[in-house]
């Protein structure tokens, strides 16, 4: 090539402007300050991932023998906290997972979390956003409460305070964010409502759940609500902290998609008006795609905010998945290994969010689409 | 100009003694306590076309907006095709199928594609099916010039095809008459035209048309009857040479000196 065509067409950036070997000298050697936080940063990344390394790994305990008294922990307790000791997720998984259900029948709420996440995976994938996706989830639903209640087709019943564990708290959050979900439509287009009756009532409703803590709610839900209810008369206790949490989250969710409502400008309304849309196909084909869209990232930070919430659950003494890994290590033998269990737990519940929200940004990027140029 | 076959069902509607295609009589309205329409009459004849022209702020959009009931009169009678408009959902159904609008700021729905944006309403309001609702479509975009960007979605489009986007889009829903707020003035002034030559052409199909412009270009091309309004007032009514040529209010003269400086 010639210095004559180099002047006239595009060139190529300059080799140290592009590229890996430009980055790090942009960002991270650009300056002797810049040099100096580089390398005190790496030799403290280095230092902990090496004693996380050894801890979690190479003095880690894998499993510890037993006889009659039970699991013999002392070879564990030897190692002061320089090892982990996993021998009690492999002694512990189980009611950790599954709590204090029938121990023969494990299978039964194993395969009740595989068809949640079955669920969440068809859910996910845009080519099932059909109508018939609705029919899905009350199929499967179904099978959850068949498997886990039992009581027919030869499945012996299981009452539900024997229910614990990753279940719950995957029943809890799953229930709670499909009904809270559209619950929170309603409330924030209420809010919007020129009916003044609606709108008190919806901003009635939001200021006064948003006003006091989940755990309140889910108090008053346990044991307030059933001194109102007639004599006899009892409502599962599952079903009334599930409801104490629709409630909570419908109330944040409901902001969120307010918020997506007013970033939408005059003219979208004005426009379906003017083509004669009634107000449920302007709300349902125009108004809630745009709003939504706009609300993806608030949005999911709520439901992952609230999947963790269900947490929550152990003040009323529901089995959800950390009190499960809370009560696991109650046992004398087993107590003083919280940190591996609560890493286990806390792996769990990072899976679910992680996937959540890697989900959440892709589907943001595609529905997105239109707003590239 | 000779109609073309797919609007010539508005030249049915020109007949010599049918009702106005737009009636206001001694319309009011007000924003709080501001006065911005003051006892404004006015009749369009099935198939003429009229521009509304005056100062910003003299209510020619307000007044535009009220024949569909984006915004409500407070005093006065508007009728549109003989039916009156009021509080009954179905007399404004009937009125806001009847009637196409095309707005400054285009409002194209931006999450869908231009050819979505067409059929929607055809589908929605008129039931049309979604085959016939797409080639009506296509043959509109193509008379506004534009069948190739039927696929793409509003913001990969320049302002002057959006806003012919915008036009295709209402005619799609087959409408009697076309009302136009300011449809150019959120243009750059290379993308004018081609609107303009777009609106042009539409007139020559006898479509009802009342346009809120500044382009007075347009106006003593098309326009039968050219409305003048300042404060809320109806000040002139007249053909374009009566209005351009022999103003007769110190008003309309103040307005024409302003626009000509401008130009």
């Amino acid at each position: 090539m010639s210095n004559a065509s180099t002047s006239s067409g595009p060139r190529k950036p300059p080799i140290t402007a592009v590229g890996p070997i430009a980055w790090v000298r942009n960002n991270l050697f650009s300056g002797w300050l810049s040099t100096a936080v580089t390398l005190a940063l790496g030799y403290l990344v280095i230092r902990l991932a090496l004693s996380f390394v050894d801890w979690a790994f190479i003095n880690a305990i894998w499993s510890v023998p037993s006889n009659a008294q039970g699991p013999q922990t002392q070879v564990c307790r030897d190692l002061q906290g320089s090892g982990a000791c996993w021998a009690v997720i492999g002694e512990k998984h189980r009611f950790m997972l599954f709590g204090t259900y029938p121990y023969e029948q494990h299978w039964r709420p194993a395969l009740a979390c595989v068809l949640f996440v079955a669920l969440y995976i068809i859910s996910a994938m845009r080519r099932f956003w059909r109508w018939e996706l609705a029919l899905i989830w009350v199929g499967m639903l179904t099978a959850i409460g068949v498997l886990m209640w039992g009581g027919i087709f030869g499945l012996s019943y299981v009452p539900q305070e024997r229910w614990g564990g990753l279940p719950i708290t995957l029943i809890l959050a799953t229930f709670g964010l499909a009904f809270a979900f559209p619950l929170s439509i309603l409330v924030a287009l209420g809010r919007r409502s020129s009916l003044p009756a609606i709108k008190v009532l919806c901003v009635l409703y939001v200021e006064l759940i948003r006003g006091v803590p989940l755990i309140s709610l889910l108090f008053m839900a346990s044991v307030m609500f059933p001194l109102f209810l007639p004599e006899g008369m009892n409502i599962d206790k599952l079903l009334r902290a599930q409801i104490a949490i629709i409630l909570f989250a419908g109330a944040y969710l409901a902001e969120v998609v307010r918020g997506g409502l007013q970033s939408l400008p005059k003219g979208q309304y004005e426009a379906a008006d003017a083509m004669g849309l009634s107000f449920w196909q302007k709300t349902g084909l125009i108004i809630m795609p745009q709003a939504l869209r706009m609300v993806i990232p608030p949005l999911v930070n709520t439901f992952i905010g609230f999947f963790k919430d269900t947490s929550l659950v152990l003040i009323i003494g529901i089995f959800d998945l950390l009190t499960a890994g809370k009560t696991a290590i109650v046992e004398p033998a087993w107590q003083g290994f919280g940190v591996e269990v609560y890493v286990f737990i806390g792996s769990i519940y990072l899976v679910f969010c992680y996937a959540m929200s890697k989900y959440s940004r892709g589907l943001e990027a595609e529905l997105n689409r239109h707003r590239r140029r | 100009m000779s109609a073309s076959a797919d609007l010539s069902y508005v030249a049915s509607a020109a007949q010599a003694d049918a009702p106005p295609a737009i009636e206001l009589a001694g319309v009011n309205k007000w924003f709080g306590a501001l006065h911005v329409l003051r006892d404004v009459n006015l009749a369009v004849a099935p198939g003429e076309r009229v521009v509304v022209c005056g100062p910003s702020g003299s209510g020619k959009s307000t007044m535009i907006r009220c024949i569909n009931r984006l915004e409500v009169h407070q005093e006065g009678r508007i009728a549109v095709e003989g039916i009156e408009l009021t509080d009954d959902v179905r007399a404004l159904d009937a009125i806001r199928r009847e009637v196409g609008m095309v707005f400054q700021s285009f409002n194209l729905f931006p999450h869908l594609t231009v050819l979505e944006n067409c059929t929607l309403a055809p589908i929605w309001v008129r039931r049309t099916p979604k085959k016939e609702a797409e080639e009506l479509a296509m043959e509109l975009l193509a008379r506004v010039k534009i069948p190739e960007q039927a696929k793409k979605y509003p913001g990969q489009l320049s302002g002057g095809q959006q806003q012919r986007v915008a036009i295709a889009r209402a005619l799609c829903m087959r409408p009697k008459i076309m009302l136009f707020d300011e449809p150019t003035s959120a243009l750059d002034p290379e993308m004018i035209k081609e609107v303009l030559d777009v609106m042009v052409e539409l007139a020559g199909t006898g479509m009802t048309m009342m346009v809120v412009t500044h382009e007075m270009g347009f106006a003593r091309q098309v326009a039968d009857r050219v409305v003048f309004m300042d404060q809320g007032e109806v000040v002139e009514v007249g053909t374009p040479e009566q209005v351009f040529n022999a103003p007769k209010t110190d008003r309309l003269q103040l307005f024409l000196s302003q626009i000509l400086r401008g130009h």
